[in-house]
């Protein structure tokens, strides 16, 4: 009995100490990159792993570097269109596919989860030459308008609008409601939380977008975070203070968003919701 | 699902509807740039423009050295990164599923945090981590491990444990969120009956945790097989492909052959068919394996 608990005991030690060794290592480069953006440069290199007095200092030396503002601007409109034109055409796809089946649709349906197979460098090269052929290269509509139609959220969608009952939906219909007038009006409030996890998953891949837009952004003037943190970084000399600053400001936003809406954000991630 | 009739004609046509602006930009730029490629992929420029070339591309592959470089890189991290990541992401998710455990949230939201960081910081924050300046060296050469800060980015074993490094740490986490999910839907009295029956922790794990996750786990190994065979951002940032190609990606060639060298659209698009081809072979195998084990 005594030694039964011990066991128990012993057992419940080991698991927290295992877990918090794990968090320990998924917590570190953050406590390190944020104690950095307050260091200097040399103070980083020699191991000081507390806040300091650098970071207005850093501030400084970014704007000298980059437009910072801009580039954040850069970032938050692309991110910001992106993921409401993505979540609007993706749910209404998503939503064509569930409520209105056909065969047609199967068929279109079965090719957009196919096209999942389709990397993005079997395709980078004709959307290049797209874009340069209309006069788009170096535009944020180059780099917004590619990947709106994901099918990754058709189907997240798709799975959802499962849930939603269809008796509503013929109701409203009966009522002599307009299809869109339902969809927007009576569909669109209930599935709230859908949304927001598409929202949050739409918005990730292309706050972090990095490929694309490096093959489409050619003026500093139009770059986002990622391709500034990349420049930065490759530069000769390398002020780690004023780069640390750069990924605190480029990773914030999304730990924000992360820790005020872990629900609906592991619900993007895993494409399930309920 | 009672009384659930097809939508009528009339219907359908609003069904076309909803569907159309996502089919068209999924036409003009799914569909389009990928048959664009494959014809792109037999065509070589000749006379200020492309023209059709055959086999060229696909031939000229086999004489590449830096091509086989590429896809050997890409399938060591591959095969070593990928397993070892599943398993501690199974691992962990067991773990923070336990009843036993105080503080779930805390837990569950610190092991989660690492995959809210775009790839390009956390490969850039790795890469200081691992400069012969950064962290790693000073920690090791306090402990008296090191005498000298050590290179590890220009020496090819080093940079690539470095990749596969940085990678575990994102995506852990990543799949460990899948797992939890999953976990959370098998019931607790599956556990307490194996409990009952003498089975300790170990023979759990590997006699109800992972066969009741095998379609999680499929998932997870199919959709990490492709991100790897498409990994760019994190080589292209940590290391840049060095040393001496030493750790560059078929991705990254692929950047490379359009964009850095003097482009080559052809050769680029056939290598790129080349990954296209092997996603679909191995996503088949990986099914028919997990069919199998039935």
């Amino acid at each position: 009995m005594t030694k039964d608990k011990c066991l128990k005991i012993t057992g419940r030690v080991i698991l927290h100490i295992v877990l918090l060794f794990a968090v320990f290592i998924s917590i570190f480069p953050f406590f390190w990159m944020i104690t950095g953006a307050t260091n200097k440069s040399v103070d980083i290199t020699s191991g000081t792993m507390w806040f300091g007095s650098n970071l207005e200092a850093n501030w400084a030396n970014l704007r000298d570097t980059a437009n910072v503002l801009r580039i954040a601007w850069n970032t938050i409109s692309t991110t910001v269109i992106y993921t409401v034109l993505s979540v609007l055409i993706c749910a209404m796809a998503g939503y064509g596919f569930e409520k209105f089946p056909s065969k047609g649709k199967t068929i279109v349906y079965g090719a957009f989860l196919f096209s999942m197979m389709i990397p993005f460098s079997a395709q980078m090269i004709p959307l290049f030459r797209m874009a340069s052929s209309v006069n788009m290269l170096n535009s944020h509509i180059a780099i917004i308008l590619p990947t709106i139609a994901m099918p990754f959220l058709v189907f997240f969608f798709r799975q959802n609008f499962q849930s939603y009952p269809t008796e509503l939906i013929e109701a409203a219909r009966v009522d002599g409601a307009n299809e869109f007038v339902i969809f927007f009006r009576l569909v669109m409030m209930p599935m709230k939380s859908t949304f927001a996890a598409a929202a949050i998953y739409a918005f990730m891949k292309q706050w972090n977008n990095y490929l694309w837009p490096l093959i489409v952004i050619q003026t500093n003037d139009k770059k986002t975070f990622t391709l500034l943190l990349s420049s930065l970084a490759s530069a000769y000399y390398v002020d780690y203070g004023q780069l640390m600053l750069a990924i605190v400001l480029a990773t914030l936003p999304i730990i924000v968003v992360f820790l005020t809406m872990q629900k609906q954000f592991v619900e993007g991630i895993t494409g399930s919701s309920k | 699902m009672i009384g659930r009739k097809k939508a009528g004609p009339s219907y359908n046509k609003y069904g076309w509807a909803f569907i159309s602006i996502a089919f068209a930009l999924y036409l003009m730029f799914t569909i389009y740039p990928a048959v664009a490629s494959l014809k792109l992929s037999f065509e070589s420029f000749q006379a200020g423009k492309y023209s059709f070339a055959g086999l060229a591309n696909y031939k000229r592959m086999f004489g590449d050295a830096i091509f086989f470089q590429s896809l050997k890189n890409t399938f060591l991290y591959m095969i070593i990164q990928v397993p070892v990541m599943l398993f501690m992401a199974l691992i962990i998710a067991t773990l923070l599923n336990s009843t036993a455990l105080r503080m779930k949230g805390f837990f569950r939201t610190s092991i989660f945090l690492p995959c809210v960081t775009s790839l390009v910081a956390y490969s850039i924050l790795f890469k200081m981590m691992f400069s012969l300046d950064g962290i790693v060296n000073m920690v090791l050469m306090k402990l008296g491990i090191l005498d000298a800060p050590y290179q590890y980015l220009q020496d090819s074993t080093w940079a690539r444990a470095i990749v596969i490094i940085a990678m575990l740490w994102r995506w852990t986490g990543y799949n460990v969120i899948f797992y939890l999910a999953a976990l959370q839907n098998i019931p607790k009295e599956t556990f307490e009956a194996a409990k009952v029956d003498g089975a300790n922790a170990v023979q759990t794990f590997f006699k109800i945790t992972v066969p009741q996750l095998k379609p999680i786990i499929l998932l997870t190994a199919i959709m990490s097989t492709n991100g790897t065979l498409q990994l760019f951002d994190e080589t292209m940032n940590i290391t840049q492909g060095g040393p001496a190609n030493s750790t560059l990606t078929i991705s990254q060639y692929i950047y490379n052959q359009s964009f850095v060298y003097a482009p080559n659209f052809g050769y680029a698009s056939a290598i790129s068919y080349v990954v296209v081809f092997l996603m679909i072979i191995l996503a088949i195998l990986q099914f028919s394996v997990a069919g199998k084990k039935d």
